[in-house]
């Protein structure tokens, strides 16, 4: 496209709407102010607000609205508990709630980060806004963006409620989301040497070549218990040239040892996915493991309920595709609307089979 | 401490010919012929180990291979060709435990395997937040708003008619080597280093777009970077920083970007921890002050032992490590190795390598390869004849600003164990009188 056309796109949209030439020409005219190549277009206020949703701690990006951290439980216990737990104690996610202190609401330093032991949400965040943009704009895990802005006020308020930083009938709103004071506000630090490349290092080594040591001695190394929790380390080496990778199955757990072996192993998978592929590429390892209740049943819990039954697999199928509520409890599983029928066959078989 | 009664010295391996299958052993002995005509390497053999046969005997000499006595299938068999079948032991790896699903997860890049600086595209280690989006190039759009005078939104026919760059960069994630802050936790150079790689990107440089799209320099302070995947992933570059060597890129080792690494545009900010090379971007937003977004307030922030929190730490400073030999391998012999591995530094070039290895006592100064290159990935080598005893192999880099790799200790002695990010401490790798060699740190 040629520049002057862009030019006068760029007026039209800056308003200029019937002096368009004018305003074209006055651009052109405008040195420096012209683009150098007039390539893309200029974005419309209408599309910029509807990608433009990051909101900052100065008050920068807040949207209009409100909501209550009882609404917000609602919300949050339909949408949000079954990864991060009814208390937000988290099933092995980012731990929402924990670890705050009435004198940490004081001091804005959260004690607990001294020992390092519970990092939460509620001990590490410095700003409210900045919950309030992620739940926004990446939550819930599997529908991101799909909550209202006063849905998204009502559930940052309530997880604020999780870390008693605000109280149950709180609302949090535009009027008041840049004044809420969190547990680890004073606790970040921009005063390092990490931020651009002429930052002074904290840490300097030393550039010593003789007798730099007087003793050698190793101070952590990996138990024998431990060697083979990587999977096979044979397997993980090139067989070829001065080395090889160690066959560490020698090391490998016995029944009492409970040392996972990763299952990701090298073989060729010229045959396309297996149950177990799609199960991890569909995301239901999110909620599902294969022997052990997670958030929803085990895979084999499934397949023994139901592997007398006729229709077994459409079932499963219809399941996995539509999603559910009540048969296993009341935390809801999403559909998977992704999942081919081919996918959704090949996992229900499986499933029936044992889940082996 | 390691007992010293269990170490025999100077214990000699079997030479990889002695490797055999027992149908290989089978069909030699089978063969009286081949077992004859073998016997040269059976003699050789013998002194290593005292096995009886060499393997694979069809193919080597005087044999000749199967595949010399045959016709191959022809070109383009494979459109878009793949590694040797030959190479299935050469992948990426999650670590067991350290993520509760794939989705959210990182896979390391097995440096063990690899030459040079180059990481091949299909191994380049890979992090997600809310999975891999899969992203019409076509329906992608970049936009570009905030402290500017025309917001644009960009497609990818436009970003690709802008002037070009092809630079050699590495991508470290802030938490490279975060597993091994308090202890040995992870056996192999995949799992402590893997979080690396390095490759060629092709794009156009963030200041050609916006100054095309007329930043404000005089209020403009920050850029956020903003990805198109389901976590909209957003991280703050300071704006003297975007206007200097920030790429916004397409082209990854001659070929597009591939889908796990953000296919079909990413950012790429040198010498910055990974996450700020947003993937699958899809808008800049040019403003006055940083956001505190969640990857720069809830993660990517570093522990300190007071309880603080650095936040902004983005530079990934100094750092090394031998890759061979490394951690889960053996060796199969005595003598002569070549010692080889990668260094680099987010604040330019690599200035020096060294390696020692009797555990830091003394030290030689290694090789570089060239090129050289500024926040690159750069291939260091040194000789080293192994006499059999146990061994303590360490790397220790030194860049152009005089910023010399530190040990565990004096890491520790400044950030304590808990601060997950930047870990950018010496490497140790034991090699043991059998000729294993294990992840160890030293006291």
């Amino acid at each position: 496209m040629s520049s002057s056309r862009s030019s006068m796109r760029w007026a039209v949209a800056s308003g200029a709407v019937g002096a368009a030439i004018l305003a074209a020409s006055a651009a052109l005219a405008q040195a420096g102010d012209a683009p150098r190549f007039g390539f893309g277009r200029v974005a419309t206020p209408q599309e910029i607000a509807g990608w433009d949703i990051d909101v900052r701690p100065d008050g920068h990006g807040v949207r209009k609205g409100k909501g209550t951290a009882r609404q917000g439980q609602e919300i949050y216990d339909a949408k949000c508990a079954s990864c991060h737990g009814t208390f937000g104690e988290s099933n092995n996610y980012m731990v929402i709630a924990g670890g705050v202190t009435p004198e940490d609401l004081k001091t804005g330093r959260a004690a607990s980060l001294k020992k390092g032991e519970v990092r939460t949400v509620g001990t590490k965040l410095n700003y409210a806004t900045t919950l309030w943009d992620y739940i926004n704009r990446a939550m819930p895990w599997t529908a991101p963006q799909s909550l209202s802005v006063d849905e998204v006020y009502a559930v940052t308020a309530y997880v604020l409620h999780l870390n008693e930083i605000v109280p149950e009938d709180f609302e949090l709103s535009d009027q008041n989301i840049l004044n809420v004071q969190m547990p680890n506000r004073n606790g970040m630090t921009t005063d390092h040497g990490m931020r651009s490349v002429s930052g002074k290092p904290d840490v300097q080594g030393t550039l010593c070549m003789k007798d730099c040591v007087k003793e050698v001695k190793i101070a952590s190394e990996l138990p024998p218990f431990a060697r083979n929790a990587h999977g096979n380390l044979a397997e993980q080496k090139r067989p070829l040239g001065p080395m090889r990778g160690i066959d560490t199955t020698r090391y490998e757990a016995g029944k009492a040892g409970a040392v996972k072996v990763a299952a990701a192993a090298p073989a060729a998978a010229a045959a396309g996915p297996t149950p177990q592929d799609v199960i991890k590429a569909r995301a239901c390892t999110a909620c599902h493991a294969v022997a052990a209740k997670v958030v929803g049943p085990s895979f084999q819990e499934v397949g023994s309920k139901y592997a007398s039954r006729g229709d077994a697999a459409t079932y499963l199928v219809d399941k996995m595709k539509g999603g559910g509520v009540g048969v296993w409890g009341q935390v809801p599983m999403p559909a998977q609307p992704a999942l081919t029928d081919a996918e959704a066959q090949a996992v229900a078989k499986w499933i029936l089979g044992g889940a082996k | 401490m390691r007992n010293e009664k269990t170490i025999s010295r100077g214990r000699i391996l079997p030479a990889p010919e002695n490797h055999l299958t027992a149908e290989a052993v089978a069909a030699v002995r089978r063969s009286r012929r081949g077992f004859m005509q073998s016997a040269a390497g059976a003699a050789l053999a013998g002194v290593a180990g005292g096995a009886v046969a060499q393997g694979t005997a069809k193919a080597e000499p005087p044999n000749v291979a199967p595949w010399t006595r045959s016709l191959g299938p022809g070109v383009a068999t494979l459109g878009y060709g793949v590694p040797s079948k030959f190479e299935a032991s050469v992948q990426r790896r999650e670590s067991p435990g350290l993520t509760r699903t794939s989705q959210s997860s990182v896979s390391f890049t097995p440096l063990q395997n690899l030459f040079g600086i180059i990481t091949p595209s299909g191994l380049h280690f890979e992090r997600h937040h809310s999975g891999m989006p899969e992203v019409d190039p076509e329906q992608h759009r970049l936009m570009i708003n905030g402290m500017v005078r025309r917001p644009l939104i960009l497609t990818m026919d436009d970003i690709m008619r802008f002037p070009s760059v092809s630079r050699i960069h590495f991508i470290e994630c802030g938490a490279n080597s975060g597993m091994e802050w308090g202890n040995v936790a992870v056996p192999t150079v995949q799992f402590t280093h893997g979080m690396l790689a390095c490759s060629e990107f092709t794009g156009v440089l963030l200041s050609t777009l916006l100054e095309e799209a007329g930043v404000d320099r005089k209020n403009a302070r920050f850029i956020l970077a903003e990805g198109a995947d389901g976590s909209a992933l957003t991280r703050t570059v300071p704006l003297d920083m975007a206007l200097n060597d920030v790429m916004v890129v397409y082209g990854q080792n001659g070929e597009m970007l591939r889908p796990e690494n953000g296919y079909p545009l990413r950012l790429l900010v040198p010498g910055v921890q990974g996450v700020s090379s947003v993937k699958w971007l899809r808008r800049i937003e040019v403003g006055d002050k940083p956001w505190n977004a969640r990857e720069e307030s809830l993660h990517y922030i570093d522990l300190m032992p007071d309880g603080t929190h650095r936040q902004y730490s983005s530079v990934q400073e100094v750092k090394s490590v031998i890759t061979t030999p490394s951690g889960g391998q053996k060796l199969l012999d005595k003598g002569f190795y070549e010692i080889t591995g990668l260094a680099w530094s987010g604040r330019g070039r690599v200035k020096r390598v060294d390696v020692s290895t009797d555990g830091g006592r003394s030290w030689r100064t290694a090789t570089l390869q060239e090129p050289v290159l500024t926040k690159a990935l750069t291939r260091f080598r040194i000789d080293w004849k192994w006499d059999g005893s146990p061994a303590f192999l360490q790397s220790r880099a030194v860049d152009e600003t005089g910023h010399v790799q530190p040990t565990f200790g004096a890491l520790r002695a400044v950030r304590g164990t808990r601060s997950i990010y930047h870990n950018n401490a010496i490497q140790t790798w034991n090699v043991q009188a059998n000729g294993e060699v294990w992840n160890v740190q030293l006291a």
